[in-house]
């Protein structure tokens, strides 16, 4: 693929992932962000966070099946975004839902679990996008790096139960992103398979995160 | 001090630049998120007038919620599960002619035509409180009278201790009944009840009209019930039987999450939902929240319809 191609992947994926935010500050604008604009504000970004998330976890799949390596360029900047996207979903719950009453905040945590997990995957997040950088790659080793950016998917899977969790049983969104991280996970696991039969069958041992 | 409608809202506010925005809105995310029918957004027909007599011993202090924040934003599984669809497909139900049939246990089972309803005692309009299990909250005019009225009519018997509620199923008029690829969302009918006593409490509110009209579509059409110090979901909308029964009807939330909503569900802020506290709510139009009142500040009128229970068990 041809550098400009590369580049206009980055543009798309920037303007899709400004998209949802300017259409927030556009009903912002003409007061149209419904009755209940916190409510809407909050799952809007939320559902942005997690569709996001999964985008970035589709991309080493994508090579995976097809062989294709320009998705793998495109990694970085969707993680970025769905964490941006966590982190306003949480500004949001913090500063407009509950008005900094941490007491209440701090009980919902603790007992709460779809809020539980929804505050882990958001501590889980936040060291991968601190170390989100080439130059931390080089820092930490390209070994270390990708074992600890598998943490991502520990982050998705605690997201979809965030949703599930939080929506009525009779709604089919929840399940379905939970369906679509099932399905990306299982083609991690088919391919990790394939390459330890691979190995075995070369008579070689196994080698712990060698492949990203 | 009486607020007048003009303090509430106009009807020409039904259909504000704000309410047009706010479809052409509700179509732009549908293609954003490539969900939904982005096509489906229709102008609400204009509402027939509908004269009843305000009631002062029910209207509560609050100023009332924006008519049009009442007719776009609600919960009405019948027509989707997103908070704008039953105002977005409100058009495919039928609201005219209508019978609700009321049988069961009673000396007189009939079957009435929804003209004859409207004239059974007179209409009076109550501003009353109403509070979505889901933690917000509106302020609302219905206008109806008490369901005790109609229920009379019929004569129930010794026997019966329960009413039924029973929401027209027809999956043409209501979509949200066709099930999609993945399967419905409720078991369709949907069915609500009471305990007689609380049916034939002066507060529980036969309702056809809101903010001096009929019942917009979206709102429960032609004929539903308001029962004040209940989550929202209790109160029936676009009725098409009711029942006197034995025994304690089967609720549709009660089938679908048995551990999450209760026969009773009455307004409790000591007794949470099990995911979230009921404890505050957001009542539309307000940016705190404010506390939730014990029976939605009904309390002194339906409280002793409970003594003795355990309101933790019967939730």
């Amino acid at each position: 693929m041809s550098s400009g191609a590369r580049l206009g992947l980055k543009v798309f994926v920037w303007l899709v992932g400004l998209a949802p935010l300017a259409a927030l500050a556009y009903w912002f604008w003409t007061d149209d962000l419904t009755a209940n604009p916190i409510e809407f504000v909050t799952r809007t970004l939320g559902d942005w966070a997690l569709r996001l998330l999964l985008a970035s976890l589709a991309m080493t799949p994508l090579r995976l099946l097809f062989g294709l390596s320009w998705p793998l360029t495109l990694r970085r900047l969707l993680g970025l975004f769905a964490f941006a996207y966590v982190v306003l979903h949480f500004g949001v719950w913090i500063v407009l839902d509950h008005f900094f009453d941490w007491r209440t905040m701090g009980g919902d945590i603790a007992k709460r679990p779809w809020i539980t997990v929804g505050v882990a995957a958001l501590a889980l997040l936040t060291p991968l996008a601190a170390t989100s950088t080439t130059g931390m790659i080089k820092r930490m080793g390209a070994v270390a790096w990708r074992r600890l950016h598998r943490l991502a998917y520990v982050a998705a899977v605690l997201g979809c139960l965030h949703y599930i969790w939080l929506a009525k049983k009779v709604l089919m969104a929840p399940k379905v992103y939970a369906a679509v991280l099932g399905l990306l996970l299982a083609i991690r696991a088919w391919d990790a398979a394939r390459r330890y039969l691979r190995r075995r069958a070369a008579g070689r041992p196994l080698v712990v995160g060698s492949r990203g | 001090m009486r607020l007048r409608y003009s303090e509430i809202t106009t009807e020409t506010l039904y259909l504000s630049r704000r309410e047009l925005l706010a479809g052409a809105g509700a179509a732009a995310l549908a293609v954003a998120t490539g969900a939904g029918d982005a096509g489906a957004a229709t102008a609400p027909p204009a509402l027939a007038p509908l004269k009843a007599t305000p009631n002062p011993a029910y209207r509560v202090a609050d100023a009332p919620t924006k008519m049009d924040a009442a007719t776009t934003y609600n919960n009405f599984y019948e027509f989707g599960t997103n908070k704008d669809d039953p105002a977005r497909l409100a058009a495919s139900l039928k609201p005219r002619p209508w019978h609700v049939k009321v049988d069961g246990l009673c000396a007189k089972p009939t079957t009435f035509d929804i003209e004859e309803i409207v004239k059974i005692a007179p209409l009076e309009e109550r501003i009353y409180a109403l509070r979505c299990v889901e933690a917000w909250s509106m302020v609302i005019p219905w206008i109806g009278y008490s369901l005790a009225a109609l229920l009379k009519k019929v004569e129930p018997t010794g026997q019966a201790k329960y009413v039924e509620f029973t929401t027209l199923k027809d999956p043409e008029q209501f979509p949200g009944q066709k099930g999609g690829f993945f399967g419905g969302s409720l078991d369709w009918p949907y069915t609500e009840g009471l305990r007689l006593d609380e049916a034939m409490h002066p507060l529980t509110l036969l309702t056809v009209g809101m903010y001096g009209t009929v019942l917009p579509n979206q709102n429960g059409a032609p004929i539903r019930v308001v029962i004040p110090w209940k989550y929202g979901f209790k109160s029936a909308k676009s009725i098409v039987r009711i029942r006197l029964t034995d025994t304690e009807p089967p609720t549709a939330w009660n089938k679908a999450a048995p551990g999450e909503y209760g026969f009773y569900s009455n307004v409790n802020p000591a007794v949470d939902h099990p995911r979230w506290s009921q404890g505050t709510e957001r009542r539309i139009g307000e940016f705190r929240r404010r506390q939730t009142l014990p029976f939605n500040g009904y309390a002194d009128q339906v409280a002793s319809l409970y003594s003795g229970m355990d309101l933790k068990k019967n939730f």
